[in-house]
């Protein structure tokens, strides 16, 4: 579904991603790991298309596509949904009509007519409660005031709607609470199925517990240095990165 | 986003989309003014004597007068001998009387515009009286204002039916006196809308006018008078376009509410006239004086407009507090893109006690556009306890537009209190890069997050209003992020 080769990206020319290889397919969950500055959010943006990183070598496939020539628009109405590690406020647009247009939008892509307000407000509400979100946060501007973990639902709540062929979550599990945590575990193991992949950037073991991983890779320095499967994580969280970036050194 | 470079491309070379001309014949005066002209425009009207007198003492005193320089707006000088000041569509017999004898072509470009005045046609529940470069045209549903004791018609009308209420209180908010283009005005005004509502009553629908100018080099220069007597209520609705054309139009308008105790009027304008084309050819200059007096107790008056046409705006709707307890209201959105120079604001004038006044104004940049928001509180030695609160946003689209505020705050009596906020900010990429990742395309986006923007004002307009407001800014603002 989704082949990254050999891709290096630099911001402001320095270079962040160092040839990073990594094959994802459908069914499967794979989790990266590695200290902060490693380069994971650069790789979930590079792959959503964020324009501020250049790209200077690699390949990346998504299903048929050449994926880094598409518009991040067109990558999103293709299936690729990223919740961000830090998600945007947008003063005065109510989350409803955020929901709308995106949903409007990517259904567009797959050759689905428009959802009628009642429609659209059934399966969003539907979506809300298993994501324990009150409806009243639609009509609430985007993420405006919203707490840490509000906006952290709000985007497993984008995710369920829009309903992803491969999701990356990029620490969607940081500063939550155990609670939130499952609430967060529960929704992305809803979406889980033989046709969608995931991609789950943390830091944490202890996501882990919730949503298994079928692999586990290591980013450091712009490289994935190691992968392995869900025991991989149990000992990195036992005896840190220390060990693998020593190793190397 | 260099990627999305041709797609801008593509998106700029969008026109405006009410450019196009009505083939009609006009009875038109060669361009040019002086007393004479005025005398004939007051002839041609047939009006009563005293209006024929208030135009001459104004061209009088305008002869005295030179354009305002204060604005901060780069206008080329105007050549007032060039421009025509009265253009009308030639009807059979004088004025149509009903819908029937108006020229079908005039009828379909209103249908074009989307205003219909067929009554049958129409939006339940609007009113419209429809200006046609200097005349009115048609005003709609007039007997059933009438039942109410509602008078909705054009100035013409006006001052051959109700020349009393005309001769009352016509100038008595802005005098002709007040400023060079209110001047003008007053000497050469062809047409507009009068409208009266009796004492008590809520005016069972919105009013509303739709100004269109078509003559080539025309000038256009229409009188509005609202009168809301003692405990009624209006809302009126002021909608603009105008044809592409190379050349420069002027509109000049004036625009006079008056509100008795418990009386309430609400005015909203969505302002498109033609803004000129990227490089700044042509376009209308948009000079426009408004101004409403809350004379009696309780009287509220508000103002509400989008701005996103004409190539310069000079316009400051204000309220004159003069009664105790009275409020005034000032809601506004102005878009400048390419070229295109806004300097609008209010003034609110607290004379009386209790007196209190909002100030929301939400100006966007885009492209070369100049937006400056311009407003004076003033408030007298005997307004005990007035209160003013202000907030002046500006939104920024790229590199090369500018947004500025002049606030001028005057305050005479110790127990006012007087709150202004203001902001200045970016549409920023990480909103812009949510929206996309989410699959909405470029303009989509930003016509949300300006319509975010803009939420507060927009949601004072009435409904149909607001969904064409909200419509027109996505317009006018396509492929001006990259
Ligand atoms: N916009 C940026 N400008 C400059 N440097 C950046 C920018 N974004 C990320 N970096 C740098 O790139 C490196 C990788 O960052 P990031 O991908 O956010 O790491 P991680 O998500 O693994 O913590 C860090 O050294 C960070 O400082
Ligand atoms: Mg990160």
């Amino acid at each position: 579904m989704l082949t990254i080769k050999n891709l290096h990206a630099n911001i402001d020319d320095k270079a962040i991603l160092k040839g990073i290889n990594l094959q994802v397919n459908p069914g499967e969950v794979h989790a990266i790991m590695g200290p902060n500055g490693s380069g994971k959010s650069t790789l979930a943006n590079v792959l959503v298309g964020r324009e501020e990183y250049q790209i200077t070598q690699g390949e990346v496939r998504f299903e048929d596509q050449d994926l880094l020539n598409m518009a991040p628009e067109e990558r999103a109405r293709a299936g690729i949904f990223l919740a961000f590690q830090y998600p945007v406020e947008i003063p005065g647009v109510s989350n409803i009509n955020f929901l709308k247009a995106a949903l409007n939008n990517v259904r567009a892509a797959r050759g689905l007519a428009k959802l009628d307000a009642i429609d659209l407000l059934q399966q969003v509400k539907d979506k809300m409660q298993q994501v324990k979100m009150n409806p009243d946060f639609l009509y609430r501007s985007v993420n405006e005031g919203f707490s840490g973990g509000e906006k952290k639902r709000n985007e497993v709540l984008q995710m369920l709607l829009l309903e992803p062929k491969l999701a990356l979550l990029d620490e969607t599990d940081s500063g939550l609470d155990i609670d939130a945590l499952k609430i967060v575990a529960d929704g992305v193991n809803a979406l889980r199925s033989p046709e969608r992949a995931i991609v789950l950037v943390t830091h944490y073991q202890r996501l882990l517990d919730y949503i298994v991983p079928d692999f586990v890779h290591v980013l450091s320095g712009g490289q994935i240095i190691k992968s392995g499967d869900k025991n991989l994580a149990l000992e990195l969280e036992q005896q840190g990165y220390g060990w693998l970036t020593e190793a190397r050194a | 986003m260099a990627a999305t470079q041709p797609q801008l491309t593509n998106l700029l070379s969008q026109e405006y989309q009410h450019g196009f001309v009505t083939d009609i014949e006009t009875d038109t005066l060669p361009p040019g003014l002086n007393e004479e002209v005025v005398r004939t425009i007051s002839a041609k009207k047939n009006e009563p004597e005293f209006m024929l007198e208030y135009r001459l003492k104004a061209y009088r005193h305008w002869l005295t007068m030179t354009p305002p320089d204060w604005a901060k707006l780069k206008i080329e000088p105007i050549d007032y001998q060039a421009i025509t000041y009265y253009s009308a569509p030639k009807f059979k017999k004088d004025a149509p009387k009903s819908l029937d004898e108006v020229d079908p072509e005039l009828l379909r470009t209103y249908e074009k515009l989307g205003i219909p005045l067929k009554e049958q046609e129409m939006l339940a529940g609007i009113a419209v009286d429809a200006v046609f470069d200097s005349v009115s045209v048609a005003t709609t549903f007039k007997s059933k204002l009438a039942e109410k004791g509602v008078i909705f018609c054009s100035f013409s009308e006006a001052l051959q039916e109700h020349p009393e209420l005309v001769k009352k209180y016509l100038g008595t908010v802005v005098p002709h006196t007040d400023n060079f283009f209110a001047a003008l005005n007053a000497a050469v005004f062809s047409d507009g809308s009068f409208c009266y509502i009796p004492k008590g009553v809520r005016c069972p629908m919105e009013l509303s006018t739709y100004f269109r100018i078509n003559a080539k080099s025309s000038g256009q220069f229409e009188r509005t008078l609202i009168v809301a007597e003692e405990g009624s209520y209006v809302s009126y609705l002021e909608g603009c376009t105008a044809p592409m054309r190379d050349e420069n139009q002027l509109h000049a308008a004036v625009v006079e509410l008056i509100a008795l105790e418990n009386a309430q009027i609400k005015y909203s304008t969505v302002q498109n006239w033609y803004p000129g084309d990227k490089e700044g050819r042509g376009g209308i200059y948009n000079f426009v004086t408004k101004r409403g007096i809350c004379r009696g107790k309780q009287a509220k008056i508000s103002w509400t407009q989008v701005e996103t046409g004409s190539a310069i705006t000079w316009k400051y709707p204000s309220v004159i507090l003069e009664a105790d307890n009275t409020i005034g209201e000032f809601y506004s959105v102005a878009l400048t893109n390419n070229l295109q120079q806004a300097d609008t604001g209010t003034k609110m004038i607290h004379i009386g006690k209790n007196t209190r006044s909002t100030i929301i104004s939400k100006g966007i940049s885009a492209g070369h556009g100049q937006n400056s928001y311009r407003g004076l509180v003033k408030v007298l030695k005997n307004a005990q306890h007035a209160r003013n609160y202000t907030q002046c946003d500006s939104l920024l689209l790229g590199s090369r537009c500018g947004a500025h505020t002049f606030p001028y705050i005057e305050v005479k009596n110790p127990t006012a209190q007087i709150e202004h906020e203001a902001s200045t900010s970016k549409i920023s990429e990480d909103q812009l890069f949510y929206c996309r990742q989410r699959g909405m395309g470029i303009e989509d986006a930003v016509s949300m997050i300006v319509n975010g923007f803009c939420k507060e004002v927009l949601k004072e307009l009435p409904m149909e209003f607001a969904v064409e407001a909200q419509k027109l800014l996505g317009i006018s603002l396509e492929g001006s992020v990259g």
